[in-house]
Protein backbone atom coordinates (compact mmCIF):
# COMPACT_ATOMS: atom_id res chain seq x y z
CA UNK A 1 0.00 0.00 0.00
CA UNK A 2 1.28 3.03 -0.83
CA UNK A 3 0.34 6.97 0.77
CA UNK A 4 0.49 9.45 -1.05
CA UNK A 5 0.80 13.32 0.53
CA UNK A 6 -1.73 15.30 -0.31
CA UNK A 7 -0.72 18.25 1.21
CA UNK A 8 -3.11 20.37 3.80
CA UNK A 9 -7.45 20.52 3.63
CA UNK A 10 -8.74 23.83 2.38
CA UNK A 11 -8.96 25.92 5.42
CA UNK A 12 -11.60 27.59 3.68
CA UNK A 13 -14.06 25.07 4.45
CA UNK A 14 -16.05 26.01 7.00
CA UNK A 15 -16.43 24.13 10.28
CA UNK A 16 -19.77 23.39 11.82
CA UNK A 17 -21.35 25.59 13.62
CA UNK A 18 -23.39 24.27 16.79
CA UNK A 19 -25.16 26.47 18.68
CA UNK A 20 -29.49 26.72 19.62
CA UNK A 21 -31.41 29.75 18.67
CA UNK A 22 -34.70 29.49 20.21
CA UNK A 23 -36.56 32.74 19.31
CA UNK A 24 -39.50 33.79 21.53
CA UNK A 25 -41.56 35.99 20.08
CA UNK A 26 -40.93 39.44 20.84
CA UNK A 27 -37.82 39.09 22.93
CA UNK A 28 -34.31 38.83 21.55
CA UNK A 29 -32.01 35.97 22.44
CA UNK A 30 -29.37 37.60 24.50
CA UNK A 31 -27.38 34.64 23.01
CA UNK A 32 -27.44 35.89 19.81
CA UNK A 33 -24.05 38.02 20.32
CA UNK A 34 -21.85 35.02 21.18
CA UNK A 35 -22.50 32.41 18.74
CA UNK A 36 -19.14 32.80 16.63
CA UNK A 37 -17.84 29.63 18.51
CA UNK A 38 -17.58 26.03 17.26
CA UNK A 39 -16.48 22.68 17.28
CA UNK A 40 -13.66 21.87 15.11
CA UNK A 41 -12.28 18.80 13.94
CA UNK A 42 -9.22 20.69 13.03
CA UNK A 43 -8.51 21.40 17.04
CA UNK A 44 -9.49 17.63 17.95
CA UNK A 45 -6.35 16.15 15.61
CA UNK A 46 -3.78 19.05 15.94
CA UNK A 47 -4.31 19.96 12.07
CA UNK A 48 -2.82 23.43 12.49
CA UNK A 49 0.56 22.60 13.97
CA UNK A 50 3.56 22.96 12.48
CA UNK A 51 4.44 19.39 13.02
CA UNK A 52 1.06 17.45 11.49
CA UNK A 53 0.47 17.31 7.52
CA UNK A 54 -2.01 14.82 5.77
CA UNK A 55 -1.56 12.36 3.54
CA UNK A 56 -4.03 9.95 2.01
CA UNK A 57 -4.34 5.92 1.70
CA UNK A 58 -3.69 3.85 -1.48
CA UNK A 59 -4.52 0.03 -1.19
CA UNK A 60 -5.68 -2.00 1.10
CA UNK A 61 -2.30 -3.59 2.82
CA UNK A 62 -3.59 -1.86 6.37
CA UNK A 63 -7.74 -3.22 6.00
CA UNK A 64 -6.85 -4.96 8.72
CA UNK A 65 -6.42 -1.81 11.01
CA UNK A 66 -9.30 0.12 9.18
CA UNK A 67 -7.41 2.29 6.89
CA UNK A 68 -9.14 1.71 3.72
CA UNK A 69 -8.14 2.79 0.27
CA UNK A 70 -8.90 6.81 0.17
CA UNK A 71 -8.70 7.03 3.59
CA UNK A 72 -7.17 10.54 4.80
CA UNK A 73 -4.45 10.10 7.33
CA UNK A 74 -3.44 12.42 10.29
CA UNK A 75 0.29 12.30 10.87
CA UNK A 76 2.57 13.76 13.31
CA UNK A 77 6.27 14.59 12.26
CA UNK A 78 7.31 16.00 15.71
CA UNK A 79 6.12 11.97 17.75
CA UNK A 80 8.91 9.77 18.00
CA UNK A 81 8.02 6.21 16.12
CA UNK A 82 8.05 3.58 18.92
CA UNK A 83 7.32 0.30 18.43
CA UNK A 84 3.42 -0.23 18.09
CA UNK A 85 2.79 3.14 16.24
CA UNK A 86 1.45 2.94 13.07
CA UNK A 87 4.09 5.16 11.02
CA UNK A 88 4.74 6.52 7.33
CA UNK A 89 8.11 4.97 6.28
CA UNK A 90 10.32 5.52 3.42
CA UNK A 91 11.27 2.14 1.68
CA UNK A 92 12.95 1.64 -1.56
CA UNK A 93 11.87 5.35 -3.22
CA UNK A 94 8.26 4.69 -1.96
CA UNK A 95 6.26 6.20 1.34
CA UNK A 96 4.68 3.43 2.98
CA UNK A 97 1.79 3.11 6.21
CA UNK A 98 3.06 0.37 8.33
CA UNK A 99 2.82 -0.57 12.14
CA UNK A 100 6.04 -0.47 13.41
CA UNK A 101 7.24 -3.56 15.34
CA UNK A 102 10.25 -5.01 17.23
CA UNK A 103 10.62 -8.61 17.60
CA UNK A 104 11.89 -10.49 20.39
CA UNK A 105 15.75 -10.37 19.02
CA UNK A 106 15.43 -6.63 18.78
CA UNK A 107 14.55 -6.52 15.02
CA UNK A 108 12.40 -3.78 13.12
CA UNK A 109 9.60 -4.56 11.46
CA UNK A 110 7.06 -2.64 9.09
CA UNK A 111 3.88 -4.78 9.74
CA UNK A 112 0.62 -4.66 7.16
CA UNK A 113 -2.01 -5.42 8.59
CA UNK A 114 -3.22 -7.48 5.83
CA UNK A 115 -2.76 -11.20 5.56
CA UNK A 116 -2.00 -10.80 1.35
CA UNK A 117 1.25 -8.75 2.66
CA UNK A 118 4.57 -9.96 4.02
CA UNK A 119 6.29 -7.67 6.91
CA UNK A 120 9.20 -5.95 6.10
CA UNK A 121 12.11 -6.41 7.91
CA UNK A 122 14.36 -2.88 8.39
CA UNK A 123 17.19 -1.89 9.45
CA UNK A 124 17.60 0.60 12.60
CA UNK A 125 20.08 2.83 10.65
CA UNK A 126 18.14 2.64 7.11
CA UNK A 127 14.65 2.96 8.51
CA UNK A 128 13.27 6.31 7.56
CA UNK A 129 10.14 7.48 9.46
CA UNK A 130 8.69 10.12 7.82
CA UNK A 131 5.95 10.82 10.78
CA UNK A 132 3.67 8.75 13.12
CA UNK A 133 -0.51 8.26 12.41
CA UNK A 134 -2.41 9.86 14.83
CA UNK A 135 -5.68 9.49 13.07
CA UNK A 136 -7.40 7.98 10.48
CA UNK A 137 -10.51 9.99 8.13
CA UNK A 138 -12.51 7.37 6.51
CA UNK A 139 -16.23 8.82 5.32
CA UNK A 140 -18.96 6.04 5.65
CA UNK A 141 -21.16 8.48 3.69
CA UNK A 142 -19.77 11.64 1.65
CA UNK A 143 -21.52 14.48 3.58
CA UNK B 1 23.88 41.24 22.36
CA UNK B 2 23.72 38.84 19.89
CA UNK B 3 21.73 37.17 17.02
CA UNK B 4 21.25 33.93 15.13
CA UNK B 5 20.13 33.54 11.75
CA UNK B 6 18.62 30.99 10.99
CA UNK B 7 18.38 30.10 7.19
CA UNK B 8 17.17 26.95 4.91
CA UNK B 9 19.31 25.52 2.82
CA UNK B 10 18.04 25.12 -0.68
CA UNK B 11 14.76 26.14 0.20
CA UNK B 12 12.87 25.47 -2.71
CA UNK B 13 14.60 22.30 -3.65
CA UNK B 14 14.26 20.88 0.04
CA UNK B 15 10.85 21.77 -0.15
CA UNK B 16 10.84 18.83 -2.87
CA UNK B 17 12.38 16.67 -0.98
CA UNK B 18 10.07 16.63 1.70
CA UNK B 19 7.52 15.24 -0.29
CA UNK B 20 10.00 12.46 -2.21
CA UNK B 21 12.57 11.67 0.39
CA UNK B 22 14.37 9.32 -2.89
CA UNK B 23 15.57 12.25 -3.65
CA UNK B 24 17.92 12.82 -0.78
CA UNK B 25 21.13 12.53 -2.85
CA UNK B 26 19.93 13.41 -6.13
CA UNK B 27 20.58 16.96 -7.28
CA UNK B 28 17.19 19.11 -7.77
CA UNK B 29 16.29 21.95 -9.31
CA UNK B 30 13.96 24.61 -9.24
CA UNK B 31 13.22 26.87 -12.28
CA UNK B 32 11.46 30.32 -12.13
CA UNK B 33 7.70 31.25 -13.16
CA UNK B 34 6.84 29.83 -16.84
CA UNK B 35 9.88 27.75 -16.40
CA UNK B 36 12.39 30.20 -17.30
CA UNK B 37 15.71 29.65 -15.66
CA UNK B 38 17.39 28.21 -12.58
CA UNK B 39 16.61 29.98 -9.18
CA UNK B 40 17.25 27.32 -6.89
CA UNK B 41 20.11 24.11 -6.25
CA UNK B 42 20.55 21.72 -4.14
CA UNK B 43 24.54 21.18 -3.54
CA UNK B 44 24.56 18.32 -6.21
CA UNK B 45 23.37 20.61 -8.38
CA UNK B 46 26.12 23.27 -7.69
CA UNK B 47 29.15 20.56 -7.80
CA UNK B 48 27.73 19.78 -11.39
CA UNK B 49 28.18 23.37 -12.76
CA UNK B 50 24.98 24.37 -13.19
CA UNK B 51 24.57 28.36 -12.74
CA UNK B 52 21.95 30.34 -10.92
CA UNK B 53 20.01 31.42 -13.49
CA UNK B 54 20.57 28.88 -16.14
CA UNK B 55 18.11 29.22 -19.08
CA UNK B 56 16.09 25.95 -18.82
CA UNK B 57 15.81 25.48 -22.86
CA UNK B 58 19.52 25.47 -23.31
CA UNK B 59 20.11 23.13 -20.31
CA UNK B 60 17.25 20.78 -20.75
CA UNK B 61 19.28 17.92 -22.22
CA UNK B 62 22.11 18.44 -19.69
CA UNK B 63 19.68 18.22 -17.00
CA UNK B 64 18.48 14.81 -18.45
CA UNK B 65 21.62 13.07 -18.90
CA UNK B 66 22.80 14.04 -15.53
CA UNK B 67 19.51 12.83 -14.17
CA UNK B 68 18.86 16.13 -12.08
CA UNK B 69 15.35 16.19 -11.06
CA UNK B 70 13.76 19.44 -12.02
CA UNK B 71 10.95 21.31 -11.05
CA UNK B 72 8.64 24.32 -11.15
CA UNK B 73 8.46 26.84 -8.49
CA UNK B 74 5.44 26.09 -6.18
CA UNK B 75 5.06 29.22 -3.89
CA UNK B 76 1.88 27.44 -2.36
CA UNK B 77 3.62 24.84 -1.10
CA UNK B 78 7.14 27.00 -0.76
CA UNK B 79 5.40 29.62 1.33
CA UNK B 80 3.57 26.65 3.21
CA UNK B 81 6.70 25.10 4.07
CA UNK B 82 7.94 28.34 5.33
CA UNK B 83 5.13 29.40 7.68
CA UNK B 84 5.90 26.40 8.97
CA UNK B 85 9.46 26.50 9.60
CA UNK B 86 8.74 30.13 10.87
CA UNK B 87 6.30 28.91 13.32
CA UNK B 88 8.40 26.07 14.37
CA UNK B 89 11.14 28.64 15.20
CA UNK B 90 8.99 31.09 17.01
CA UNK B 91 8.55 27.83 19.82
CA UNK B 92 12.21 28.22 20.24
CA UNK B 93 12.85 31.55 20.08
CA UNK B 94 10.88 34.68 22.15
CA UNK B 95 11.67 37.39 18.91
CA UNK B 96 11.57 35.92 15.74
CA UNK B 97 11.75 38.42 12.79
CA UNK B 98 11.08 36.80 9.37
CA UNK B 99 13.46 38.25 7.00
CA UNK B 100 12.57 36.58 3.78
CA UNK B 101 11.04 33.30 2.86
CA UNK B 102 13.51 30.73 4.02
CA UNK B 103 15.23 32.88 6.69
CA UNK B 104 15.04 34.20 9.28
CA UNK B 105 16.68 36.48 12.68
CA UNK B 106 16.25 35.66 16.31
CA UNK B 107 17.57 37.95 18.66
CA UNK B 108 19.19 36.10 21.09
CA UNK B 109 19.73 39.10 23.63
CA UNK B 110 19.02 38.22 27.03
CA UNK B 111 18.65 33.89 26.50
CA UNK B 112 20.21 31.99 28.79
CA UNK B 113 22.49 29.01 28.51
CA UNK B 114 24.51 27.41 25.85
CA UNK B 115 23.41 29.31 22.36
CA UNK B 116 25.10 26.63 20.38
CA UNK B 117 23.26 23.98 22.02
CA UNK B 118 19.69 26.13 21.61
CA UNK B 119 21.17 26.65 17.44
CA UNK B 120 21.60 22.81 17.43
CA UNK B 121 18.13 22.01 18.86
CA UNK B 122 16.68 24.80 16.17
CA UNK B 123 18.33 22.71 13.46
CA UNK B 124 16.81 19.44 14.99
CA UNK B 125 13.17 20.12 15.37
CA UNK B 126 12.75 22.32 12.04
CA UNK B 127 14.47 19.13 10.59
CA UNK B 128 12.16 16.68 12.68
CA UNK B 129 9.02 18.77 12.09
CA UNK B 130 9.43 19.72 8.58
CA UNK B 131 11.93 17.73 6.82
CA UNK B 132 13.88 20.96 6.16
CA UNK B 133 17.92 20.99 6.69
CA UNK B 134 18.44 24.51 8.32
CA UNK B 135 22.12 26.25 8.94
CA UNK B 136 22.52 28.35 11.92
CA UNK B 137 24.42 31.01 12.32
CA UNK B 138 25.54 33.26 15.61
CA UNK B 139 26.99 36.61 16.12
CA UNK B 140 26.83 39.88 17.71
CA UNK B 141 25.21 41.37 14.91
CA UNK B 142 23.10 40.79 12.31
CA UNK B 143 26.11 40.71 9.54
CA UNK B 144 28.41 38.72 11.42
CA UNK B 145 25.28 36.35 12.15
CA UNK B 146 24.89 36.08 7.98
CA UNK B 147 28.26 35.16 8.29
CA UNK B 148 28.59 32.82 10.41
CA UNK B 149 25.14 31.19 8.43
CA UNK B 150 27.33 31.12 5.21
CA UNK B 151 30.45 29.40 7.32
CA UNK B 152 27.31 26.76 8.81
CA UNK B 153 26.47 25.68 5.27
CA UNK B 154 30.08 25.79 3.69
CA UNK B 155 32.01 23.32 6.22
CA UNK B 156 29.92 20.62 6.84
CA UNK B 157 31.65 19.67 9.87
CA UNK B 158 30.35 22.67 11.90
CA UNK B 159 27.25 20.42 12.30
CA UNK B 160 25.39 23.18 10.83
CA UNK B 161 26.16 25.64 13.48
CA UNK B 162 28.14 28.07 13.69
CA UNK B 163 28.88 30.90 16.89
CA UNK B 164 30.68 33.93 15.79
CA UNK B 165 30.37 36.02 19.06
CA UNK B 166 34.36 34.48 20.19
CA UNK B 167 36.45 37.28 18.38
CA UNK B 168 39.56 34.93 17.90
CA UNK B 169 36.95 32.30 16.13
CA UNK B 170 35.80 35.43 14.36
CA UNK B 171 39.27 36.81 12.79
CA UNK B 172 39.95 33.51 11.79
CA UNK B 173 36.99 33.42 9.67
CA UNK B 174 37.19 36.85 8.53
CA UNK B 175 40.65 36.26 7.40
CA UNK B 176 39.50 33.24 5.13
CA UNK B 177 35.65 34.79 4.02
CA UNK B 178 35.81 36.60 0.38
CA UNK B 179 34.52 39.76 0.72
CA UNK B 180 31.70 38.90 -1.77
CA UNK B 181 30.50 36.52 1.10
CA UNK B 182 29.86 39.52 3.02
CA UNK B 183 26.22 40.80 3.29
CA UNK B 184 25.25 43.25 0.79
CA UNK B 185 28.31 43.01 -0.62
CA UNK B 186 27.85 40.84 -3.80
CA UNK B 187 30.29 40.17 -6.58
CA UNK B 188 29.81 43.89 -8.56
CA UNK B 189 30.91 45.46 -5.74
CA UNK B 190 33.85 43.52 -4.63
CA UNK B 191 35.34 44.06 -7.52
CA UNK B 192 34.90 47.92 -6.82
CA UNK B 193 36.50 47.22 -3.60
CA UNK B 194 39.88 44.89 -5.27
CA UNK B 195 41.54 48.07 -6.57
CA UNK B 196 41.51 49.47 -2.88
CA UNK B 197 43.17 45.61 -1.55
CA UNK B 198 39.92 44.65 0.18
CA UNK B 199 39.66 40.97 -1.09
CA UNK B 200 38.26 39.45 2.07
CA UNK B 201 35.72 40.25 4.92
CA UNK B 202 38.93 41.13 7.42
CA UNK B 203 40.18 44.10 5.02
CA UNK B 204 36.75 45.60 4.82
CA UNK B 205 35.99 45.16 8.31
CA UNK B 206 39.78 47.17 9.09
CA UNK B 207 39.43 49.75 6.31
CA UNK B 208 39.25 53.55 7.30
CA UNK B 209 35.52 54.31 7.24
CA UNK B 210 35.37 57.83 5.98
CA UNK B 211 36.84 56.31 2.63
CA UNK B 212 33.77 53.37 2.66
CA UNK B 213 31.39 56.38 3.20
CA UNK B 214 32.86 58.81 0.90
CA UNK B 215 33.82 56.09 -1.90
CA UNK B 216 30.23 53.90 -1.54
CA UNK B 217 28.18 54.30 1.20
CA UNK B 218 26.66 55.05 4.31
CA UNK B 219 25.28 51.18 4.43
CA UNK B 220 28.80 50.07 3.57
CA UNK B 221 30.31 52.07 6.34
CA UNK B 222 28.24 50.42 8.45
CA UNK B 223 28.39 46.51 7.21
CA UNK B 224 32.48 47.26 8.03
CA UNK B 225 31.28 48.49 11.37
CA UNK B 226 29.00 45.47 12.08
CA UNK B 227 31.74 43.15 11.04
CA UNK B 228 34.02 44.31 14.09
CA UNK B 229 31.08 43.74 16.09
CA UNK B 230 29.66 46.97 16.57
CA UNK B 231 25.31 46.92 15.51
CA UNK B 232 24.43 49.08 13.53
CA UNK B 233 22.30 47.86 10.69
CA UNK B 234 18.66 47.52 10.35
CA UNK B 235 18.42 44.42 7.55
CA UNK B 236 15.87 46.31 5.55
CA UNK B 237 19.14 48.43 4.37
CA UNK B 238 21.32 45.68 3.19
CA UNK B 239 20.64 44.11 -0.59
CA UNK B 240 17.73 44.18 -2.78
CA UNK B 241 15.41 41.35 -1.78
CA UNK B 242 14.08 38.91 -3.20
CA UNK B 243 11.03 38.83 -0.99
CA UNK B 244 9.10 40.88 1.55
CA UNK B 245 7.91 40.23 4.77
CA UNK B 246 5.59 42.20 7.12
CA UNK B 247 5.13 40.49 9.99
CA UNK B 248 4.51 41.90 13.30
CA UNK B 249 2.68 40.81 16.75
CA UNK B 250 -0.25 42.54 17.57
CA UNK B 251 -0.21 44.51 20.76
CA UNK B 252 -2.84 42.48 22.46
CA UNK B 253 -4.45 38.81 21.52
CA UNK B 254 -7.00 39.70 18.45
CA UNK B 255 -10.37 37.11 18.47
CA UNK B 256 -12.61 39.18 16.11
CA UNK B 257 -12.10 39.26 12.34
CA UNK B 258 -12.38 42.96 12.36
CA UNK B 259 -9.46 44.38 13.81
CA UNK B 260 -7.16 41.60 12.11
CA UNK B 261 -8.56 43.09 8.91
CA UNK B 262 -7.26 46.16 9.85
CA UNK B 263 -4.29 44.86 11.10
CA UNK B 264 -3.50 43.10 7.37
CA UNK B 265 -4.44 46.40 5.32
CA UNK B 266 -1.92 48.23 7.52
CA UNK B 267 0.66 45.27 7.51
CA UNK B 268 0.08 44.92 3.10
CA UNK B 269 0.64 48.96 2.99
CA UNK B 270 3.70 48.67 4.91
CA UNK B 271 4.77 45.85 2.46
CA UNK B 272 3.90 47.66 -0.70
CA UNK B 273 5.91 51.06 0.31
CA UNK B 274 8.80 48.69 0.52
CA UNK B 275 8.82 47.46 -2.33
CA UNK B 276 8.35 50.43 -4.18
CA UNK B 277 11.16 52.17 -2.48
CA UNK B 278 13.19 49.54 -3.42
CA UNK B 279 11.49 49.74 -7.47
CA UNK B 280 10.54 45.90 -7.59
CA UNK B 281 6.89 44.62 -8.29
CA UNK B 282 5.12 41.48 -6.39
CA UNK B 283 4.38 38.52 -8.80
CA UNK B 284 2.23 36.94 -5.86
CA UNK B 285 1.28 37.50 -2.20
CA UNK B 286 1.02 35.50 0.93
CA UNK B 287 -1.00 36.30 4.13
CA UNK B 288 -0.42 34.38 7.18
CA UNK B 289 -2.12 34.85 10.60
CA UNK B 290 -1.43 32.52 13.51
CA UNK B 291 -2.06 32.25 17.52
CA UNK B 292 1.10 32.33 20.21
CA UNK B 293 2.98 29.23 19.98
CA UNK B 294 4.12 29.29 23.82
CA UNK B 295 0.94 29.84 26.16
CA UNK B 296 0.66 26.08 27.64
CA UNK B 297 -3.28 25.02 27.00
CA UNK B 298 -4.29 28.03 24.47
CA UNK B 299 -4.94 26.30 21.08
CA UNK B 300 -2.50 27.02 18.31
CA UNK B 301 -3.49 28.09 14.91
CA UNK B 302 -1.33 28.89 11.98
CA UNK B 303 -3.34 29.54 8.38
CA UNK B 304 -1.53 30.39 5.56
CA UNK B 305 -3.11 31.69 2.16
CA UNK B 306 -1.54 32.35 -1.37
CA UNK B 307 -3.42 35.27 -2.92
CA UNK B 308 -3.35 35.33 -6.29
CA UNK B 309 -2.68 39.16 -8.10
CA UNK B 310 -3.79 40.10 -11.07
CA UNK B 311 -0.52 40.85 -12.74
CA UNK B 312 2.99 41.94 -11.13
CA UNK B 313 2.55 45.45 -9.28
CA UNK B 314 3.51 47.77 -5.99
CA UNK B 315 -0.26 49.10 -6.23
CA UNK B 316 -1.27 49.42 -2.35
CA UNK B 317 -4.90 48.92 -3.54
CA UNK B 318 -4.36 46.07 -5.24
CA UNK B 319 -1.92 44.08 -2.69
CA UNK B 320 -4.37 45.45 0.05
CA UNK B 321 -7.80 43.48 -1.71
CA UNK B 322 -5.43 40.61 -2.56
CA UNK B 323 -4.58 40.32 0.93
CA UNK B 324 -8.14 40.84 2.90
CA UNK B 325 -9.43 38.05 0.43
CA UNK B 326 -7.20 35.90 1.81
CA UNK B 327 -7.58 36.80 5.28
CA UNK B 328 -11.52 35.80 4.41
CA UNK B 329 -10.49 32.33 3.72
CA UNK B 330 -8.25 31.54 6.75
CA UNK B 331 -9.51 33.59 9.46
CA UNK B 332 -11.43 30.99 11.83
CA UNK B 333 -13.89 31.80 15.26
CA UNK B 334 -12.78 31.27 18.64
CA UNK B 335 -9.03 31.73 18.58
CA UNK B 336 -6.58 34.49 20.05
CA UNK B 337 -4.58 35.69 17.41
CA UNK B 338 -1.05 36.69 18.10
CA UNK B 339 0.24 37.77 14.90
CA UNK B 340 -0.27 38.56 11.70
CA UNK B 341 2.29 38.21 8.30
CA UNK B 342 2.18 39.80 4.22
CA UNK B 343 4.80 38.22 2.29
CA UNK B 344 5.48 39.65 -1.11
CA UNK B 345 6.67 36.84 -3.64
CA UNK B 346 8.04 36.46 -6.57
CA UNK B 347 9.51 40.12 -6.75
CA UNK B 348 11.04 41.76 -10.23
CA UNK B 349 12.43 45.03 -11.42
CA UNK B 350 9.90 47.49 -13.32
CA UNK B 351 9.74 46.62 -16.94
CA UNK B 352 10.95 43.18 -16.49
CA UNK B 353 7.62 41.05 -17.17
CA UNK B 354 6.06 40.85 -20.35
CA UNK B 355 2.12 41.58 -19.80
CA UNK B 356 -0.41 38.81 -20.62
CA UNK B 357 -2.74 39.92 -23.61
CA UNK B 358 -5.25 38.72 -21.73
CA UNK B 359 -4.85 39.68 -17.69
CA UNK B 360 -6.45 43.01 -16.32
CA UNK B 361 -4.74 46.03 -17.02
CA UNK B 362 -3.83 47.89 -14.25
CA UNK B 363 -5.42 50.93 -13.19
CA UNK B 364 -4.85 53.59 -15.34
CA UNK B 365 -2.67 56.67 -13.78
CA UNK B 366 -1.77 53.99 -10.49
CA UNK B 367 2.03 54.78 -10.82
CA UNK B 368 1.28 58.17 -10.37
CA UNK B 369 -1.04 58.27 -7.74
CA UNK B 370 1.30 56.11 -5.44
CA UNK B 371 4.34 58.01 -6.37
CA UNK B 372 2.34 60.98 -5.42
CA UNK B 373 1.35 59.53 -1.86
CA UNK B 374 4.78 57.92 -1.03
CA UNK B 375 5.93 61.94 -1.39
CA UNK B 376 3.61 63.00 0.63
CA UNK B 377 3.97 60.67 3.45
CA UNK B 378 7.95 60.97 3.80
CA UNK B 379 6.89 64.88 4.05
CA UNK B 380 4.18 64.64 6.41
CA UNK B 381 4.62 61.19 8.32
CA UNK B 382 4.11 57.89 7.66
CA UNK B 383 0.01 57.39 7.19
CA UNK B 384 -0.67 60.68 6.51
CA UNK B 385 -2.24 58.71 3.35
CA UNK B 386 -3.54 56.12 3.65
CA UNK B 387 -6.45 53.51 2.69
CA UNK B 388 -9.55 54.09 4.89
CA UNK B 389 -9.28 50.52 5.95
CA UNK B 390 -6.23 51.12 7.88
CA UNK B 391 -7.20 53.49 11.31
CA UNK B 392 -5.14 55.83 12.19
CA UNK B 393 -5.32 54.72 16.03
CA UNK B 394 -6.62 50.71 15.83
CA UNK B 395 -9.34 49.93 18.50
CA UNK B 396 -8.85 46.68 19.94
CA UNK B 397 -11.40 43.77 20.59
CA UNK B 398 -13.63 43.69 23.59
CA UNK B 399 -12.94 41.69 26.98
CA UNK B 400 -15.01 38.76 28.32
CA UNK B 401 -13.85 37.55 31.72
CA UNK B 402 -16.87 36.69 32.94
CA UNK B 403 -17.43 33.98 31.39
CA UNK B 404 -18.71 30.25 32.62
CA UNK B 405 -17.86 27.05 30.89
CA UNK B 406 -18.07 27.01 26.88
CA UNK B 407 -20.23 23.77 27.11
CA UNK B 408 -21.43 23.80 23.42
CA UNK B 409 -18.17 25.12 22.03
CA UNK B 410 -14.60 23.65 23.28
CA UNK B 411 -13.72 20.29 23.46
CA UNK B 412 -12.44 20.98 26.80
CA UNK B 413 -15.31 22.32 28.32
CA UNK B 414 -18.45 19.59 27.51
CA UNK B 415 -20.58 19.38 30.21
CA UNK B 416 -20.14 16.33 32.30
CA UNK B 417 -22.96 13.51 33.41
CA UNK B 418 -21.94 10.52 35.09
Amino acid sequence: MQAQIIGRLDPATAPAVYYEAWVPAGFPSPAGDYQEQCLSLDDLVGLRAPHTYLVRVRGDSMIEAGIHDGDILVVDRSLEPRPGCIVIAHVHGELTVKTLRRDAAGGLWLVPANPDYAPLAVEPDSLEVWGVVTCNLHFHARP
Amino acid sequence: MSYALIDCNAFYCSCERVYRPWLKDVPVVVLSNNDGCVIARTREAKRLGIPMGAPYFQWRQRLRQWGVAVFSSNYELYGEMSARVMATLEGLFPKVKVYSIDEAFADLAGLPGDLEALGQRARERVWRWTGLPVGVGIGPTKTLAKLANWAAKTWGKCGGVVDLRDPLRRERLLRIAEVGEVWGVGRRLSARLAPLGIRSAWDLAHFEPATLRRHFSVVLEKTARELRGIPCLEPEEAAPRQTICTSRMFGRRLHELAPIREALASYASTAAEKLRRQGSLAGALQVAIRTGMHAPGEPRYCGVMPCPLPYPTDDTRVLVDAALRGLEAIYRPGFAYSKAEVLLLDLRRRGEFTGDLFAPRPRPGADRLMATIDRINARQGRGSIRLGRVPAEPAWAMRRELMSQRYTTCWDELLQVS
